[in-house]
């Protein structure tokens, strides 16, 4: 495996998990399964996200 | 050929562990290299993944990669998303790793390196590994459902009501036993107070970059969080070295307790976004970078393990905690073996992430070992450092006295030398005024690191290290005291709903006030009491918190025996009931001995009559005197919560062995609650993006 793609698939793997990308994903899934309504922006998609994630134990000791 | 060349190489890894494994729990005398854990545990890792967990995974639980799971059947491209593997390990990982592995092996060494390494290695591939697994994948098979309701599910109302019990008590003991760790890491430490108080400024503007400046942008605010982070360690320096700033942040540990006590208040009531979110993204960055950090620092360091394999001290005598090997050094490591707080995150959480089922034994098993390798990391940073030194920084001033000559002379006593002047010198170097009594486990992890990255990565930085250690400490710390209240709160909210439906409301600010005030309140109670013990609350607190953690465990492996037996799978359910009973004998032993023992350092009556005792005599010193009530009366508290523990984990599993006899005499049980089998559509590619 050659550098280039290496390291664009760690850049991919950084974003998926710290969630950078969730927005792009949720348009992509958003225009596959129900096109209408529109979707929300991207200031209003984030609230949602970041208040759902933090429901429930996301957190251990 | 291919075969062969496979089992050779498997061949030649058993021989490697054993031989590692062997070289340590055999040597003596000299002191060893510390290469020798670190291939002991992956080799004892990669052979218990490969044949135990897989054999597991095929021959008992028989996972079906055709079945879809509920990220598939359930996808609605919010909580519920089939994932690639890879990110779903990194998830599930970030949620389980907290500071529990990194403590409780610090405060086991003082058994020695021994006992600690070993349990840490035996317990995760036979208990904890298979615990997350096991819970990991029954919640799979029944929509990602918390492990709770399938307590409630499968064991009947009984198990439900003790499992939600267990989970809140432990989130009470185990946030105060924290919010202890990080006050004694802050004590008369104006570095590291400072430091850790710029935390939660740098979260809230992170959280303000990622709400209003840049929504969405988490890795762009999170690199400026961790920038303003590293530069918040180094301004602490600066704050330390002029003199009207020092005294600012140079703090005895009750009004740092406070503080500790109303930041978990407001991190409760202050919306997500402010201050729980970003410091949650900072704490992982912190904690995932640090982790793999110290793991490259001992791979290229190599350095010598000083402490011996066994001290003296597992006669139960240890200043750190009192207790005798058996049951306590399994008390005390919990979280790094076997941690019964995995289970809800293996239920509820990341179920409805898992792409297939054929990815469960990676990611319960797989995440647990890693965790189970932090926990070896932990415990080469506590004994590397020279055993006098580790014993000074540990001890409480109640054992060993407050005069640092004192203090010296005892240690030194015991066959662990250690002098004044090389405190001293320490102390100095980690930009500290004094490191002797240091009791909670960060102070000498923060040694430890720093003396390995120090060595590895330039000597001339030491005090940087050891502050950036302990940040990197409390930042998590603080995140698992914010997250671990806010899930309190809500629980707490769920079971006031059933009395007033209005109470329930989690965003009627009456019932959010209320509920977070009660569940602050619960924790700061034994947070306080930990402070004003002159004995160092770690002796107190530790060991309740090990008991409700291993409780809590024991509760999952009840669910997941229990499953098992339902399913027919009688004589596969060793694979849980095994470290179930174990579980059960250490904890009620632990318990026993905590309530009724007559020394008054292990058993918490004997401590409260003697402390009445010596009130009554009139022999208490006047600062003393003056607690000693709230201490007595803490004492039978302790006592009556730690038979209250042992009860709940006894009714669990009575009621779990009653439904298993009704159902192997072939009376009615409730079903097994199993969602119905759906074939998989996920194009293999699909899911592997």
């Amino acid at each position: 495996m050659t550098l280039r793609p290496f390291l664009m698939n760690l850049w991919n793997i950084i974003r998926r998990l710290s969630g950078d990308d969730a927005y792009e994903r949720y348009l992509a899934h958003h225009a596959a399964h129900h096109p209408d309504p529109p979707p929300l922006s991207r200031t209003a998609f984030f609230k949602q996200w970041q208040d759902e994630k933090w429901k429930g134990v996301k957190r251990c000791c | 050929m291919n075969n062969l060349l496979k089992n050779m190489a498997w061949i030649l890894v058993a021989i490697v562990g054993a031989s590692s494994v062997g070289g340590i729990a055999l040597h003596r005398g000299e002191q060893i290299n510390a290469l020798w854990f670190i291939a002991a545990a992956v080799c004892v890792y990669a052979i218990a993944y490969r044949f135990y967990a897989s054999w597991i995974a095929t021959k008992v639980l028989l996972v079906d990669p055709t079945r879809a799971t509920p990220a598939e059947r359930l996808d609605n491209g919010r909580d519920f998303i089939p994932t690639n593997r890879w990110i779903v390990f990194g998830h599930h990982f970030a949620a389980i790793a907290g500071p529990g592995p990194l403590v409780g092996p610090t405060l086991a060494a003082q058994f020695g390196y021994l006992p600690g390494t070993l349990w840490i290695l035996v317990g995760a591939v036979l208990g904890g590994c298979v615990q997350d697994m096991v819970t990991l994948f029954f919640s799979t098979r029944r929509d990602g459902r918390s492990l709770g309701q399938m307590a409630r599910d499968e064991l009947g109302p009984v198990g439900g009501v003790a499992a939600m019990i267990g989970t809140l008590a432990i989130m009470v003991i185990l946030i105060a036993v924290l919010g202890l760790v990080v006050v004694n890491a802050m004590k008369h430490s104006p570095w590291a107070t400072s430091t850790v108080a710029a935390t939660i400024p740098i979260a809230m503007i992170v959280g303000l970059y990622m709400r209003n400046f840049r929504p969405g942008r988490v890795l762009e605010a999170s690199v400026l969080g961790v920038a303003l982070l590293l530069f918040a360690v180094v301004a602490g320096g600066w704050i330390d070295h002029s003199a009207p700033l020092r005294g600012l942040f140079d703090r005895e540990g009750l009004p740092l307790a406070w503080a500790v006590i109303a930041y978990g208040f407001a991190a409760a009531i202050l919306p997500v976004w402010l201050l729980l979110a970003p410091r949650d993204y900072l704490s992982t960055f912190m904690k995932l970078g640090t982790i793999l950090l110290l793991a490259i620092a001992i791979l290229l360091l190599q350095p010598m393990v000083k402490m011996p394999a066994i001290t003296q001290f597992i006669d139960g005598t240890g200043p750190i905690f009192g207790g005798k090997l058996f049951p306590f050094v399994f008390i005390t490591i919990a979280c790094g073996a076997i941690s019964g707080f995995h289970a809800l995150i293996a239920s509820g959480t990341t179920p409805k992430l898992l792409a297939n089922e054929r990815d469960i034994r990676m990611i319960g098993y797989g995440g647990m070992a890693l965790e189970s390798f932090v926990a070896i990391m932990a415990l080469i940073a506590a004994s590397v450092l020279e055993p006098g030194v580790y014993f000074a920084i540990n001890s409480p001033a109640g054992v060993v006295g407050k005069e640092a000559a004192d203090a010296v002379a005892k240690i030194t006593a015991w066959g662990f030398p250690v002098t004044v002047e090389q405190m001293q010198l320490l102390a100095t170097q980690m930009g500290e005024s004094t490191l002797f009594a240091r009791t909670g486990g960060a102070p000498s992890l923060a040694v430890g690191m720093a003396s390995i990255f120090g060595s590895a990565f330039g000597q001339g930085m030491l005090a940087l290290w050891y502050h950036f250690a302990i940040m990197f400490e409390a930042i998590f710390i603080l995140t698992t005291l914010d997250a671990g209240t806010r899930v309190g709160r809500f629980m707490l909210q769920d079971m006031l709903g059933n009395v007033w439906p209005r109470l329930g409301e989690t965003s009627w600010a009456p019932s959010v006030i209320l509920t977070s005030g009660l569940v602050v309140g619960a924790w700061g109670y034994f947070l306080y009491i930990g402070v004003i013990d002159p004995n160092g609350g770690v002796n107190l607190l530790w060991p309740l918190f090990g008991i409700a953690n291993q409780m809590l465990a024991a509760i999952a492996l009840c669910v997941g025996t229990g499953i098992l037996i339902k399913s027919g799978k009688l004589k596969y359910a060793w694979i849980t009931g095994v470290p179930l009973s174990w579980l059960v004998l250490v904890t009620s032993t632990a318990a026993w001995e905590k309530v009724f023992s007559d020394d008054k350092r292990i058993g918490f009556l004997a401590a409260a009559n003697d402390m009445s005792a010596k009130l009554a005599a009139g022999t208490l010193p006047a600062d003393k005197a003056a607690v000693a009530p709230q201490l007595i009366f803490n004492q039978h508290l302790d006592a009556w919560l730690t038979m209250f523990f042992v009860t709940v984990l006894w009714i669990i599993v009575a009621d779990m062995l009653r439904i298993s006899a009704r159902h192997l005499s072939g009376k009615p049980v409730l079903p097994v609650s199993e969602s119905p089998h759906m074939p998989s559509r996920l194009v293999e590619d699909l899911a592997r993006d």
